[in-house]
């Protein structure tokens, strides 16, 4: 069992979301960066998909009050348990009474805290994934607070040795990030639908600008502002599904992307939509940082994820090696 | 951006092929062509239901005229894909609004139906006129779509038709009986919410633990009754 000792608002249980209840208007939810919430179960031999708790406000503290494998993956923060520090992308074992803390991240968004064993709320509609807006799933439905008490999986200690690390995917899937110097993060999308809805300069306007993550970002949706996008002549769309990664474009001109808690379903003109090769990136990218967008063909975006699923493999790989050892 | 973008030369003879298009490589967009009408939303049923057990298929999501695929994986041949829905499209038959019957009892006007006067300014007509037109109505649940459980329902008659409020009410109560636009619905959640509440059912349209979450499914049918009026 782990209690929460300190959590601000919108701290949330989240496995790699809700698949198939889209048509009952269910969006999917689940993990902004499924890349890191999957490395830290590779990293304690949980199934990938087993739920975590996703911090994005800081600090957090917690403590255990059995002793448990934990990791801590995604966003590089300042992480203490007890008096020792715990590096970034790492899992250690705590002692039953030991209380971790952690700080806000020097970079990233989303903190993911795994144990071994998974956080074991009840799966609804297949997935433990907090559906905050419906108040389902996670933890009765909603953001932890200070008191709460979240249950554990079957096997709370791994085997073996556990004090080792994984190094992270962005200093290891490097190739579609080159951007790092100029401070923006550069996404791969595929064109949608009404691209070519746009004029010439409109497009041209699409893939020039430095967007800004707004303030008004959340789960839910990065609105995007630096120029606005417009059509030479409305259209009308009818009300139809979307999935997260549509970049949208309201009459207000500035682009939406959806992200996990997006709504089922969208109405606006889609510009483009970013490959899932990219969205953990997206989901670590804070309020206020810069983005700009590629466009990748069809092949290009499936062959990107293989990358991402190698290093999983790796980490996976890894991490029995070392906990056999 | 479409995949099948091929002009037909037989457009006016020969009925024109839906709008395939993808968002990302893991969901693909099948919207039919033209106006709406029940028609074509039944051939977008029928269309759902064969398409949702096609391989790599995760789930057909019926939208207003149009169908969202997602998928396992990303498909092999994304064209020869797109090439068999839109055969498959030009042999359905369309489904007919043949669901079953949901009976909803609605207070109508009062403190929930908060909009109420707002409608009957805007129709001119009387709030008892409103609510019998309302009430008689029969509608079909055309997609559920926006929050869980909600279902857009056609049929309202266009005298009492309203257009969407610029500015949400905030926290509308589960159930709120709404208009918005040329449509009618029930609100699933307590949330913010543009349509214009007239009333309020106690009814449950939404529940997770049920292995039918949704009260609503596409093709249902659907009539509201006075259970009271408050004016």
């Amino acid at each position: 069992m782990i209690e929460i000792l300190t959590s601000h608002a919108f701290n949330t249980i989240q496995d790699l979301g809700r698949r198939g209840a889209r048509r009952f208007g269910v969006s999917t939810s689940g993990a902004m960066d499924p890349v890191a919430l999957e490395a830290g179960n590779a990293l304690l031999g949980n199934d990938g998909d087993a739920a975590s708790i996703e911090v994005q406000t800081f600090p957090f503290r917690l403590r255990f009050n059995a002793g448990i494998s934990f990791a801590l993956t995604g966003a590089d923060c300042d992480a203490r348990l007890g008096d020792r520090g715990v590096p970034p992308w790492w899992c250690m074992r705590a002692r039953a009474g030991e209380v971790l803390t952690i700080g806000s991240p020097r970079r990233g968004a989303r903190v993911y805290v795994t144990v071994a064993g998974g956080i074991d709320v009840p799966r609804v509609l297949g997935s433990r994934s907090t559906h905050l807006r419906a108040a389902f799933g996670g933890l009765d439905g909603r953001a932890l607070q200070a008191g709460d008490v979240v249950p554990v999986g079957g096997q709370r200690e791994t085997a073996g040795r556990c004090d080792f690390g994984a190094e992270p995917p962005e200093l290891t899937i490097t190739e579609s990030d080159p951007s790092d110097q100029d401070r923006v993060l550069r996404v791969r999308v595929m064109r949608a639908g009404e691209h070519d809805l746009f004029s010439d300069a409109m497009r041209a306007i699409f893939w020039s600008t430095r967007w800004k993550i707004s303030a008004q970002s959340d789960r839910g949706g990065y609105r995007l502002t630096g120029a606005k996008l417009t059509l030479a002549a409305p259209v009308e769309m009818r009300s139809h599904g979307v999935v997260a990664g549509v970049v949208q474009v309201p009459p207000s001109g500035d682009p939406i992307i959806q992200m996990s808690d997006a709504n089922t379903a969208g109405g606006y003109p889609k510009m483009a939509a970013v490959i899932q090769a990219d969205l953990w990136r997206l989901g670590q990218a804070r309020p206020g940082s810069f983005i700009a967008f590629s466009e990748v063909s069809y092949q290009d975006a499936v062959a990107a994820m293989a990358p991402i699923n190698d290093y999983i493999g790796r980490v996976r790989a890894t991490a029995d090696l070392y906990r056999a050892l | 951006m479409s995949i099948n973008h091929r002009a037909s030369p037989f457009v006016g003879v020969l009925e024109k092929d839906p709008k395939i298009s993808l968002i990302g490589t893991l969901a693909m967009l099948v919207e039919a062509q033209g106006e709406f009408d029940l028609v074509q939303q039944g051939r977008i049923w029928s269309l759902a239901d064969v398409l949702s057990s096609w391989p790599n298929v995760e789930e057909a999501v019926v939208g207003v005229t149009n169908v969202m695929l997602t998928f396992e994986q990303p498909p092999d041949d994304v064209g020869a894909l797109a090439a068999s829905i839109v055969e498959l499209w030009h042999r359905l038959s369309p489904r007919n609004p043949d669901g079953k019957l949901i009976e909803i009892p609605v207070v109508y006007g009062g403190e929930l139906g908060f909009d109420l006067p707002a409608v009957v300014a805007r129709s001119g007509l009387s709030a008892r006129e409103v609510i019998r037109i309302h009430s008689e109505g029969e509608y079909t649940v055309c997609a559920i779509a926006s929050s869980p459980g909600f279902g857009y329902l056609h049929g309202l008659d266009p005298r009492i038709f309203m257009p969407r409020k610029s500015v949400p009410s905030l926290n509308m109560r589960a159930g709120s009986v709404t208009i918005g636009g040329m449509q009618t619905g029930v609100a699933a959640l307590t949330s913010p919410n543009g349509w214009n509440a007239i009333g309020w059912a106690e009814m449950t349209m939404f529940d997770p633990l049920r292995k039918q979450p949704s009260l609503m499914v596409p093709g249902d049918r659907v009539k509201f009754r006075i259970a009271r009026i408050d004016l």
